[in-house]
C-alpha cells in the first residue's frame, strides 16, 4: 500500500524542525492543564482529555488562558522533556508566540489548507518552519 | 517585518546575547500579527512572577548583558525576607526561584516596583505614549483610563520591549483596533468599589474576549473603582480595554467609542446580575482562619481605610490578617500612622509580594476572606469568600463569618 503525501505552504512564527504524529484538537489548549510529568491532558470536559501530547506534532485551532499560566505550562512540559515536537496553529496570539519561544519549538499558522480539515489525529507531520514546509504523510487506512 | 539597520544588528548580536534574544521575540511576534514594523515604546511593566519560564527569560536576558533601555518596572514576587521570618513551611526550591527572578531583574536594569499597580506612582504612562504593559489589571487601565496605547503583553515580551525600547506595531496600538465591540448598559446602582468589583466580573464573564463600551454610569468612578473594574473583569474574562464615555478617555459619546460600528451585542447590568455575581462568590460561611487584602496591590486610600475601620478594635485570634501594597504606599502608609493601627490590631502590611506565590503555602488548608475575586481564583487557599471590606473587617474581628 502506498501512503500519501502531501506538502503544504505555512508561514513560521518560531523557527526550527520538528516531525512526529498528528495530535489535532479542535478546541484552544490551555498547555497548563496538562501533567507536566507525562504530558497527558488533565482537562476533564477537553476532546483531549486523556491524550498525550508529548512528542505530537499539535494541531490547534488556538491557545487560551492568562500568559502566566499558558507560558510556565508549556515550560514545565519542556523541562520534563515531554513537550510536542511542533506547533500548528490557526489563530496564534502573543502569549503562544512567547511560549513557544521560550521552549524553542517551532510555530507555524497560515497553512494553504484549514490543518483541523486536512490532518488527521494519527497521521505523520513534518513542520519544517525555516522553510515554511508542512509535509503530511496520511496514516494508512 | 521591517528592521532598521540597528535593530538588524542587534539581531546579528551585535550588542550582545541578552539583546539578541530580546528581538528576536519581538520579531516572532511582529511576524505572528504581520507588523510592519517597529515602534518606540516610552516604558514598559514586566509582570514578573517568580515562576520558572520567567525566571528562564530574565535570565537569558541578564546573562546577556541587556539592560532596560526605557523604565520597565516590575510585578510582585513576595517580600522574601518578611515571609521567612514568619513561615518554614515555604519549599527552598521556590524560595530559590523567586530570589533569583528577583535578582536578575535587578541585573537587568529594572524599576524594582514588586507592584501590579506601578501606574499610581513608580511608572506613569502619559495620555498618548506608547508602552508594553503586561498583567492583565494594569493592560486595560493604561489603555482606558490613561489613554496610553499598550498590546495584552506576556511578562517576557514586555521586558523585551523594555530591553529594546521598542515593539511592533500591531493590535492595540494601532486605532482602527482600538474600537468598543460590546455594549454595556449599567442600570445597576453602584455605591462603592465593591460594586465596581462585581460589575467587572460579571462583564468579563459575560464578554469573555472584547472591548466593553459602559454607558448608564451616571458619576466619575475614583481610581480604586477603575482599578478594581479592570482586574475582576480580567478574572473570568480578557478585557484589555473598555470605554465609560465621558469619564474615561478618547470617546465621549458611544458612538465615538464603536467609531461608528454597531456593536456586536448589547447586555444589560442591573442589580439583580450584580447580586448574582455577589451569590456566586459565596462559597461557603463559618469560622474563619485568615483575611487577605490587597489584590491588586491596595491603594493608600485603601489602606487608610483599613486602618480606619479596624481603629480601637482587635482582629480575632485565629485570624491572620493581612494587607498587601507597593513599598511606596507603605512609607506613605507609615507616615500617616495607619500601618501602626493594622499592626496594632494584629494585622500584617506586607510589600512586594502577589497572591499567586508560594508564600501563601501555610495557608493552603485554609478558609477564609477577600474582597477580591482575583486573591479567590488564584487557588492558593482550600476558601477564599469574597466580599465587601467592611464585611471582610467585621468577620476578621469575629473570627467568623455569616
Amino acid at each position: 500500500m502506498k501512503s500519501l503525501e502531501i506538502a503544504l505552504k505555512c508561514h513560521k512564527i518560531i523557527g526550527g524542525y520538528g516531525e512526529g504524529e498528528a495530535l489535532v484538537s479542535h478546541e484552544p489548549i490551555c498547555f497548563y492543564l496538562t501533567d507536566p510529568k507525562t504530558g497527558v491532558v488533565r482537562e476533564r470536559s477537553h476532546e483531549l482529555a486523556g491524550k498525550n501530547l508529548a512528542g505530537k506534532v499539535l494541531v490547534f485551532p488556538s491557545g487560551k488562558a492568562s500568559s502566566v499560566v499558558q507560558i510556565d505550562g508549556l515550560f514545565k512540559l519542556a523541562s520534563h522533556n515531554v513537550a510536542p515536537r511542533a506547533l500548528i496553529v490557526k489563530d496564534v496570539e502573543t502569549v503562544l508566540v512567547v511560549s513557544a519561544f521560550l521552549v524553542k519549538i517551532p510555530l507555524v499558522d497560515k497553512l494553504e489548507k484549514d490543518p483541523l480539515e486536512i490532518i488527521h489525529t494519527g497521521d505523520f507531520v513534518k513542520v519544517n518552519a525555516e522553510k515554511g514546509i508542512v509535509t503530511i504523510t496520511k496514516r494508512e487506512s | 517585518m521591517y528592521l532598521t539597520k540597528e535593530e538588524e544588528r542587534i539581531l546579528n548580536g551585535e550588542f550582545g546575547e541578552g539583546m539578541r534574544k530580546a528581538i528576536e521575540l519581538l520579531v516572532a511576534i511582529g511576524d505572528a500579527y504581520g507588523a510592519e514594523k517597529m515602534i518606540p515604546i516610552s516604558r514598559a511593566h514586566a509582570a514578573s512572577s517568580g515562576q520558572e519560564g520567567d525566571l528562564y527569560f530574565v535570565e537569558l536576558l541578564a546573562d546577556g548583558g541587556a539592560r532596560c533601555r526605557v523604565p520597565t518596572s516590575t510585578n510582585p514576587v513576595y517580600d522574601i525576607g518578611y515571609f521567612h521570618r514568619l513561615f518554614d513551611s515555604i519549599p527552598e526550591d521556590e524560595a530559590e526561584v523567586a530570589r533569583r527572578v528577583m535578582e536578575a531583574y535587578k541585573r537587568v536594569g529594572a524599576i524594582l516596583s514588586w507592584s501590579c499597580i506601578p501606574y499610581m506612582a513608580e511608572n506613569i504612562p502619559l495620555y498618548g505614549e506608547t508602552v508594553a504593559f503586561s498583567e492583565s489589571s494594569a493592560t486595560p487601565y493604561v489603555n482606558s483610563v490613561i489613554g496610553a496605547r499598550t498590546n495584552r503583553e506576556a511578562a517576557q515580551s514586555a521586558l523585551a520591549a523594555g530591553v529594546i525600547g521598542k515593539t511592533p506595531e500591531y493590535g492595540l496600538l494601532l486605532k482602527e483596533n482600538r474600537k468598543g465591540t460590546n455594549l454595556v448598559n449599567v442600570e445597576a446602582t453602584l455605591k462603592d468599589e465593591f460594586d465596581y468589583t462585581l460589575l467587572g466580573y460579571y462583564v468579563g464573564k459575560r464578554i469573555g474576549y472584547g472591548i466593553p463600551v459602559v454607558t448608564g454610569i451616571t458619576r466619575q468612578p475614583s481610581t480604586e473603582e477603575l482599578i478594581n473594574f479592570c482586574a475582576m473583569s480580567n478574572v473570568p474574562g480578557a478585557i484589555s480595554m473598555f470605554y465609560i464615555p465621558r469619564f474615561t478617555v478618547d470617546a465621549s459619546t458611544i458612538e465615538e467609542a464603536f467609531q461608528g460600528d454597531v456593536p456586536k451585542d448589547k447586555i444589560t447590568v442591573t442589580d439583580h446580575e450584580l447580586k448574582q455575581a455577589y451569590d456566586e462568590l459565596q462559597t461557603t460561611s463559618g469560622r474563619i482562619d485568615f483575611v487577605m487584602l490587597g489584590c491588586p496591590h491596595y491603594t493608600l486610600k485603601q489602606v487608610e481605610e483599613v486602618a480606619r475601620l479596624l481603629k480601637g478594635k482587635r482582629i480575632h485570634d485565629d485570624v491572620s490578617f493581612w494587607v498587601c501594597t507597593s513599598a511606596t504606599t507603605k512609607v506613605l502608609a507609615k507616615r500617616n500612622g495607619y500601618v501602626d493601627i493594622i499592626e496594632k490590631a494584629g494585622g500584617h502590611v506586607v510589600v512586594d509580594t502577589c497572591i499567586d506565590e508560594p508564600c501563601w503555602i501555610a495557608y493552603k488548608d485554609k478558609v477564609g476572606m477577600t474582597d477580591s475575586p482575583k486573591c479567590a481564583y488564584y487557588r492558593r487557599f482550600k476558601e477564599a469568600m469574597v466580599a465587601r471590606l467592611q464585611d471582610c473587617i467585621e468577620a476578621a474581628v469575629k473570627g467568623r463569618w455569616g
